[in-house]
């Protein structure tokens, strides 16, 4: 009954977005009537959204490079080297996962500023490839803790380089972990306001495009790109979990996650 | 098995990245914040505490940062009270359904947060769904004005945001409790109270600390969902901040908050990871 309740909670909302993103006279006024897809029309000849929308994905796609490239060695580093401030390391690369966003943008503004950098979608990838290196350390230290050791003594030991090794033994055994977390990036970096608020420049990402229409006022078609967004992300979790039934006992994303940062190690 | 190289190859990099993308930009935080803005308007580089004695003895500052604390534990208390009974509702008593019911409790996780957010101006407005519903019911006569631009709408909509963070460590710390323990407390003639009070929710205690801690410092640093929701009465003091790198143009004195709001943090962070150790019984 209470889980019950609980659900209605969290899924009323995503329902109103989306009934209201079909409701001919606007946002709000029960009930919702004169069903209509003139908001998806007026949505698909808007260029500004349309714009924001390539910038995004621009964006996210550099940051799962950034994220990625950094983060997976970052996870074998954390599982397999010893250096000193090792667990300094470890605290600062997570921490932007739990830190409000406010504090990594404004951090990064000020280093752009004293580095005298020009904001645009460069610095904004800079910024979220830095915040989401922390998603892709943990996926991969996770997936890293249920890998077979023997495997990769028994390619060096047949004479195999640790480049051959990391290449044909450890990358492709790392394969979901790696394809998990660059989802889960490339979803985030789509959705990140708080970091991109500070670093934007002259391009508009389509969060921040969304924002800036907000505060002007709210019209259906902010419902309708909402609905298209929640389509959008649930098509990327269907993936995952398709991919994630294939190769079992992989595991949970998002839960991992944040169980992980709770715990800093 | 690792030779040295290796080993330097995967370090240095990733090192490299953080010192410079995370390390430096704190330590410039650090700096900024005794750094103070002349007339014209550009930052004087000189030494100075003038920024935290402002900090520390205007009244608006502390207000809003006290504020700020207060909707953050309201925040943290609703989330864990919404999370706690799910999570053990759906680790003890959801059988089959389970993986389906905890799939259902992700899910809202991976709706733009922003989308969440203007969903619930959208039902709270004067003219919003919740609004015209309770008149076409006839259960009030003109629409309810406290329900948008209030603390209370930017309580309602980070408790909305932050209940599936707060259910997902909860629920991982039921679920890695042993079942003969709880079989055990039965069969010894415990009530299920106390067994649910003597035996789950100590070894369940870790996961409400987590959860506790990400609702309470993800909702205190938040600035948006007051800017769209909250009105003059929700304001928080992350939007402090924003305006002093804004329109007020004092980065110095907006550093030195945003310092304040990282010690903060990060010490609630070490408080959080103590207290899960201290309650770790496994």
């Amino acid at each position: 009954m209470h889980a019950l309740l609980v659900f209605c909670f969290l899924y009323l909302p995503i329902a109103a977005l989306i009934v209201y993103s079909f409701n001919g006279a606007g946002v709000g006024g029960f009930p919702p009537r004169d069903l209509t897809l003139n908001w998806y029309r007026i949505l698909f000849q808007d260029g500004a959204i349309w714009e924001s929308v390539g910038n995004s994905l621009l964006v996210a796609g550099f940051a799962v490079v950034i994220a990625l490239s950094f983060g997976i060695p970052a996870a074998l580093a954390l599982d397999r080297a010893q250096f000193p401030g090792k667990a300094l390391f470890r605290r600062l690369v997570l921490l932007p996962l739990i830190l409000p966003g406010i504090i990594t943008g404004l951090s990064l503004l000020m280093l752009f500023n004293w580095a005298g950098t020009k904001l645009s979608l460069l610095t904004i990838v800079l910024g979220h490839g830095t915040a989401l290196i922390s998603v892709a350390t943990t996926e991969v230290f996770a997936g890293l803790q249920k890998l077979d050791r023997a495997q990769e003594e028994a390619s060096l030991d047949l004479g195999a380089t640790y480049w051959q090794t990391f290449w044909r033994i450890t990358l492709p055994n790392l394969r979901l972990s790696i394809i998990g977390a660059a989802l889960l990036i490339f979803t985030l970096s789509m959705d990140e306001i708080a970091v991109s608020f500070f670093l934007i420049g002259r391009d508009n990402t389509l969060p921040l495009e969304i924002w800036g229409r907000l505060r002007r006022g709210i019209t259906p078609e902010i419902n309708a790109i909402s609905t298209i967004i929640f389509v959008f992300s649930l098509t990327v979790i269907v993936i995952w979990y398709r991919l994630r039934a294939r190769g079992e006992g992989s595991p949970e994303i998002a839960a991992e996650l944040v169980e992980t940062a709770a715990q800093g190690d | 098995m690792f030779s040295r190289a290796y080993r330097i190859a995967i370090t240095v990099p990733p090192l490299a990245w953080v010192t410079i993308f995370l390390l430096v930009p704190y330590l410039l935080m650090f700096c900024f914040s005794f750094w103070s803005v002349s007339s014209a308007q550009t930052i004087v580089h000189s030494w100075t505490l003038d920024n935290y004695k402002q900090l520390f003895t205007k009244d608006v500052y502390w207000e809003t940062l006290l504020r700020s604390m207060w909707i953050a534990a309201r925040v943290m208390v609703f989330s864990l009270a919404l999370g706690y009974p799910l999570a053990y509702f759906l680790s003890f008593y959801a059988g089959k359904r389970k993986d389906l019911l905890y799939q259902m409790v992700i899910i809202p996780l991976w709706v733009s947060y922003l989308v969440r957010a203007y969903a619930w101006k959208t039902i709270l407005g004067s003219d919003g769904v919740l609004n015209t519903l309770l008149q076409y019911v006839h259960l009030t006569r003109h629409p309810l004005d406290f329900l948008l631009y209030s603390p209370f709408a930017v309580v309602l909509t980070l408790t909305h945001i932050y209940t599936p963070f707060a259910f997902l460590p909860i629920y991982a710390a039921l679920e890695h409790i042993p079942r003969n323990l709880v079989e055990a407390s039965n069969d010894l003639g415990a009530s299920p109270a106390q067994t649910f009070w003597r035996v789950i929710f100590p070894l369940s205690i870790p996961g409400v600390v987590a959860g506790a801690t990400f609702a309470f410092v993800l909702s205190l640093g938040d600035f948006l969902a007051p800017l769209l929701l909250g009105g003059p009465s929700g304001i928080m003091i992350s939007n402090i901040v924003v305006t002093l790198f804004g329109a007020a143009y004092n980065w110095p004195l907006g550093a030195a908050i945003s310092l304040c709001m990282l010690v903060l943090v990060v010490s609630l962070l070490f408080l959080s990871e103590r207290l899960e150790k201290k309650w770790n019984f496994s």
